[in-house]
């Protein structure tokens, strides 16, 4: 447990030293490190499924990162500077609205179970069933493709429109003006 | 866009098909060990992707490979979809697992599963190829 606050405050630094550094490439590895400790989180609570795919995801996202700033540029122009007026009503918008959450947040935190005893009215369901009732051994795969194979439609769905989407968005044809 | 240097290059002819054959691997073991077809399709994506970035591409290249990983992107789709209506085809139910579940912890088990795994690692992974083809293929045009 001690090891799992461990991380969230490795994590925590991590990020924002990648809002806050001038170097993009050391801004990437700081993400870098963010999921990666997401992916060592999973592995701690017993999750290998989405520990890969947080891996393997991890690695997509820092290449495309790092590929677009060897295209591009290394250093973000942006950090250093003063801010302008707008920026600080905007700033001071956000916190205030940051703190009503937050103030919602906590009176919400009473209301569900404790970590590591959720109450699993389906989920036991789930977990008696899974083997005999659609055959896999692999527990997850039995509820994401046979239990909740829509929810799963829903979700390819949603790759697929994203896929659409970069493609429409940035095709070269069209794009004389 | 351009390759790189010549030990990325050589480490790449060596790693690549292993990467490959690993995401095929999690793709058909996906019933069976943790992975499963998003997992799978990710990595498969990522050999892929490897090659281009090492090796580079002609002018033009990408977007013929593109329009190649968008067929497969939608192949992959259509297979999901059309496994769920063969559910219904059969028995009446979307998505019903109609086929035999055969014995557990064997490669021929649990029904439909690998079939819905295999068919989302092909949409996955030619998915997340051709978002990083569209990205690599982007022209910077500046006009001023």
């Amino acid at each position: 447990m001690i090891e799992l606050y461990l991380f969230l405050v490795f994590m925590i630094v991590a990020a924002i030293i990648a809002t806050e550094i001038k170097d993009l490439l050391a801004a990437v590895i700081s993400l870098g490190a963010v999921g990666f400790s997401v992916a060592i989180m999973f592995i701690l609570v017993q999750a290998p499924d989405l520990a890969i795919v947080q891996i393997v995801v991890e690695v997509l996202t820092i290449v495309i990162f790092v590929a677009v700033i060897f295209r591009t540029t290394h250093i973000d122009e942006t950090i250093g500077k003063k801010l302008a007026g707008s920026h600080i009503f905007s700033i001071v918008t956000f916190s205030f609205f940051a703190l009503l959450f937050i103030i919602a947040i906590i009176n919400a935190l009473h209301e569900i179970p404790a970590f590591g005893n959720a109450t699993m009215r389906v989920a036991s369901e789930y977990i008696r069933l899974g083997l005999p009732g659609a055959g896999g051994a692999n527990l997850v795969a039995d509820v994401i493709l046979d239990f909740r194979a829509l929810d799963t439609l829903g979700e390819a769905t949603v790759l697929f429109t994203s896929v659409i989407g970069v493609a429409a968005l940035i095709r070269s044809v069209g794009r004389t003006k | 866009m351009k390759g790189m240097s010549l030990i990325v290059r050589t480490i790449t002819t060596v790693m690549i098909g292993f990467i490959f054959v690993y995401g095929i691997y999690i793709i058909l073991h996906g019933h069976l060990t943790p992975g499963g077809g998003f997992a799978g399709g990710v990595i498969v994506a990522g050999a892929f992707i490897l090659r281009i970035l090492a090796f580079g591409s002609e002018p033009g290249g990408e977007k013929k490979s593109e329009i190649r990983a968008s067929i497969f992107e939608s192949v992959g789709a259509l297979l999901f979809i059309g496994i769920a209506l063969a559910g219904m085809v059969v028995a009446g139910t979307f998505f019903l697992n109609f086929l035999p579940k055969g014995i557990a912890f064997n490669l021929y088990s649990a029904g439909i599963i690998p079939f819905c795994n295999i068919a989302i690692g092909i949409k996955v992974g030619a998915g997340l190829f051709s978002i990083f083809l569209a990205l690599a293929a982007v022209k910077y045009v500046v006009k001023d």
